[in-house]
């Protein structure tokens, strides 16, 4: 299995050492033509407005929806949440976004890096909580057909999943809890694997 | 603080937004205008200042903290983070930056220090703080204080790297230095760098510092950029650097892009193009001992 991890900006290198140990084969991606042989991209936290800005430079946009079109699974954490998100609140005017989950998110929901918080989630498929850490995060406000919610905090969505697109408005790779990594990899990943073959 | 089902102001929280902004371009700005010129060009956050550390140099006397309304104005104009910064020990220019929404503070030798002995204690904050170093034990001093970030200081407002490499190479070589040496002689090293015990057991068990280190302090040009990346830091601080130059929108999105692509040399070729005039920049033997804002700080 071989996952490529968007490496433009951000927390990519965290993601890199979650999926090396769980025995995943990871990839920095700095240009289109490293996902090239990817089952799933990984789209880190970091600044999305930086981000998107990078993607657009080396034509970013089309070849991930190209190569998701061709059974590619992504998951986007955070910003990453922001940047496949179908529809954004309060973005930049012009602000592009992947839009390849039905999703509608808000950015920098929660106010300030003052209200940024760690909270203990019940999240659908895992058995214990999984402590989740909030950095200016995003919310999501609404989701379309065929994205089921995983996870909530007081009310707000925070994790969905469609069939190989996944987000999390927290970030996992910040702590050492490797469990969600193991799904994305597992559930969405070899599925695509499948469904592209 | 715990409420709601939810803890802010926690170590992780504040070293994890850090880890947010790495690979990234971090810009002083002294309007709106220059901030949303920052922001277009790909900036992960922008630093509000009064000043920008070459007009500090020019003006002289004593540097404090921005006006809040300015502050206020660029927190307003933009969407990505707005830092800024307090003088060092000023724990009151901390709580008032704190109480404007700051997202992080950074507590500066290019302002003139308010206290020359002690640095604020920012454990108190909920806001994060950033400070500068020269060396491991100015870095794992600032930390034990609360830092949940550093940045090597180089020499501010000079457009000219060399001070930059040298404190970016100390760091690193300390840090090679500390990870090879054996457990009983961590307690000399210690003492040596002037940092707590179980800091530096923390280095020379995982071979890094415990928080991000961005560079600081001179970078100019898309190269410049590069070259730190290369070193081993984590992101950069761009200060005079763009504003400074003659065509700043290009300069910025060119620092932007090489601090990404800073292994491939093609792509900082192609930036480098036709980005008119550099900041002048100074060399560091002109400028008087007393002078050097790098030599700030305990």
């Amino acid at each position: 299995m071989r996952i490529g991890v968007l490496a433009l900006q951000g927390a990519f290198r965290e993601h890199i050492l979650a999926l090396e140990a769980i025995g995943a084969s990871a990839v920095a991606v700095r240009l289109p033509a490293q996902l090239d042989g990817c089952d799933g991209l990984i789209i880190p936290g970091g600044e999305s407005t930086a981000i998107a800005k990078l993607m657009d430079r080396h034509g970013f946009y089309e070849s991930v929806q190209g190569r998701c079109r061709e059974g590619m699974a992504v998951w986007g954490t955070c910003a990453g949440a922001i940047l496949i998100a179908k529809r954004i609140s309060d973005g930049l005017p012009g602000q592009r976004s992947l839009g390849l989950l039905d999703i509608q998110v808000r950015r920098n929901a929660y106010g300030r890096q003052s209200d940024s918080f760690e909270a203990g989630l019940e999240v659908k498929g895992l058995d214990e909580p999984f402590q989740g850490i909030f950095i200016r995060a995003p919310w999501i406000e609404s989701v379309g057909e065929g994205v089921r919610v995983l996870a909530e905090h007081d009310g707000r969505i925070v994790a969905v999943r469609s069939a190989s697109m996944m987000a999390t408005t927290f970030h996992p790779e910040l702590t050492r809890d490797l469990r969600l990594h193991r799904y994305f990899v597992s559930d969405l990943c070899s599925r695509s694997r499948l469904d592209g073959a | 603080m715990s409420e709601n089902n939810r803890e802010t102001g926690t170590l992780r929280v504040k070293t994890g937004f850090a880890e947010m902004l790495k690979g990234g371009v971090i810009m002083d700005v002294v309007t709106a205008e220059q901030a949303k010129i920052a922001e277009d060009a790909g900036a992960v956050a922008v630093m509000a200042l009064e000043r920008v550390p070459a007009d500090i140099r020019v003006a002289g006397g004593v540097a404090r903290m921005a006006d809040p309304t300015k502050v206020t104005e660029i927190i307003k104009a933009v969407t990505i983070p707005v830092m800024a910064k307090c003088r060092i020990g000023h724990f009151v220019e901390a709580q008032v930056l704190e109480s404007l929404g700051a997202d992080y503070i950074d507590e500066s030798e290019v302002l003139t220090p308010a206290d020359e002995q002690y640095h604020v204690n920012k454990w108190g904050f909920t806001v994060p703080f950033v400070c500068g170093c020269r060396n491991l034990g100015e870095a794992l001093r600032r930390i034990a204080e609360g830092a949940a970030m550093v940045r090597t200081k180089g020499e501010p407002g000079t457009g000219n790297v060399v001070e930059a490499v040298r404190h970016m190479r100390t760091v690193s070589d300390e840090i090679a230095w500390v990870a090879g040496l054996r457990d009983e002689q961590l307690f000399d090293a210690a003492k040596q760098l002037g940092a707590t015990y179980d800091l530096v057991k923390w280095v020379h068990d995982n071979g890094k510092l415990p928080v991000v280190n961005f560079s600081a302090g001179g970078i100019a040009t898309p190269a410049d950029a590069a070259l730190m990346m290369q070193l081993g830091c984590d992101g950069v601080f761009v200060g005079s650097g763009i504003f400074k130059s003659g065509d700043p929108e290009k300069r910025a999105r060119a620092i932007v892009e090489a601090t990404t692509h800073y292994e491939n040399a093609e792509i900082i070729a192609d930036v480098s193009r036709d980005l008119g005039e550099a900041m002048v920049g100074i060399n560091i033997p002109d400028i008087p001992e007393a002078q050097r804002m790098q030599e700030r700080g305990w």
